[in-house]
């Protein structure tokens, strides 16, 4: 990129910025910080486990739970076949299941 | 030796709970501590699925859960502090076989770990550029906001999230760089045009922004992704050699 090039893309994002400040100063001024450990909108305190499970003996999805395979969004999600021969990404077939931890 | 061996069966249901552990009539504590340890896992299982929300869409929430569990027991946490809890989940997803045919998983747990960690990062008071001539801020270098963070990834990244948490058509293939912005108080991930990943990320490294530029390549959009950190108050200072 040329030294002329780069001093114009650089004028051209200071001015638009001028003009995006302006109309949005006030903003940050007028709200106030939650501190907390959930995002935003996300901050609802229920009764947790401690509360309700107990009779749970044992947590309810364990190992043996890899009879699961995804079944959310991504065997919708149609991404053509990957350059490596990737086969299309929503496989429902079952999954290697060796899962010694 | 009993922290320890508490631990251990917090973590593993299949072990006995740890002897000398008496509710207050001096029976065995059997059923309290069952009832801790699900508390346990249910909890982190909790702020993973806060965490990362489009990653439970996309594998679906049962899967999620028992990935959850799985991942927890070999990765508990190592801090307190449960907002913390979940950055090496992207690195367990790259190693964790039942997923190894969703190879995009990794990059979309790293987009939403970058948006909680810019979530939490400090704030930061937006540095006036406008004093300085075009020319001469070539030559200095720009430090981005504690919250800015980069992603370059070679999936559609972004894309893939914003189907899986609002719907909408299949994503286009292609490579997506983001950087996450926290321009008021919630991190936005915004797609960087070609060649502004690597101007980014040239940036970031302390090149000059006039070196930046000439990293990020010919067809890159520099004054875009200029704008784009100006428009959020991403810059948060300016160092400028005399």
């Amino acid at each position: 990129m040329t030294m002329q090039a780069k001093t114009l893309a650089v004028a051209s994002a200071l001015a638009c910025a001028m003009t995006v400040q302006l109309s949005g100063a006030a903003k940050a001024d007028e709200m106030e910080k939650c501190y907390g450990v959930a995002l935003a909108g996300q901050n609802d305190c229920k009764a947790g486990e401690g509360t309700t499970c107990a009779g749970t003996s044992k947590v309810d999805y364990q190992g043996n739970a890899w009879k699961l395979v995804p079944a959310g969004t991504c065997t919708t999600m149609e991404l053509p076949a990957g350059m490596d021969g990737m086969a299309r990404m929503g496989s429902m077939e079952p999954l290697d299941r060796d899962m010694a931890m | 030796m009993m922290q320890a061996g508490f631990v251990a069966a917090l973590l593993d249901p299949d072990l006995p709970v740890p002897a000398g552990l008496v509710a207050p009539d001096g029976a065995p504590a059997g059923r309290r501590f069952d009832v801790y340890r699900n508390t346990v896992a249910g909890g982190l299982t909790r702020v993973l699925e806060a965490g990362f929300p489009a990653l439970r869409r996309l594998v679906g929430a049962d899967f999620f859960a028992a990935m959850a569990g799985v991942f927890l027991r070999a990765h508990p946490p190592r801090s307190r502090i449960l907002m913390l809890y979940g950055a090496d989940f992207p690195g367990f997803l790259q190693h964790f076989p039942p997923v190894a045919h969703l190879p995009y998983l990794p990059d979309v747990a790293r987009l939403e770990q970058a948006l909680r960690d810019s979530y939490h990062a400090a704030d930061h008071r937006p540095a006036d550029l406008g004093a300085i001539p075009p020319e001469a801020l070539l030559g200095c270098r720009l430090r981005l906001a504690p919250s800015a963070r980069l992603l370059r990834s070679a999936w559609p990244v972004r894309s893939i999230r914003a189907a899986a948490l609002q719907g909408g058509p299949s994503p286009a293939w292609r490579a997506e760089d983001v950087l996450v912005l926290r321009a008021g108080f919630d991190p936005e991930p915004h797609l960087l045009p070609p060649g502004g990943g690597a101007m980014l990320a040239a940036l970031i490294g302390g090149a000059t922004l006039g070196a930046a530029m000439d990293a990020g390549g010919e067809g890159c959009d520099a004054a875009a992704v200029l704008g784009l950190l100006l428009a959020q108050g991403a810059v948060a200072g300016v160092e400028c050699a005399e």
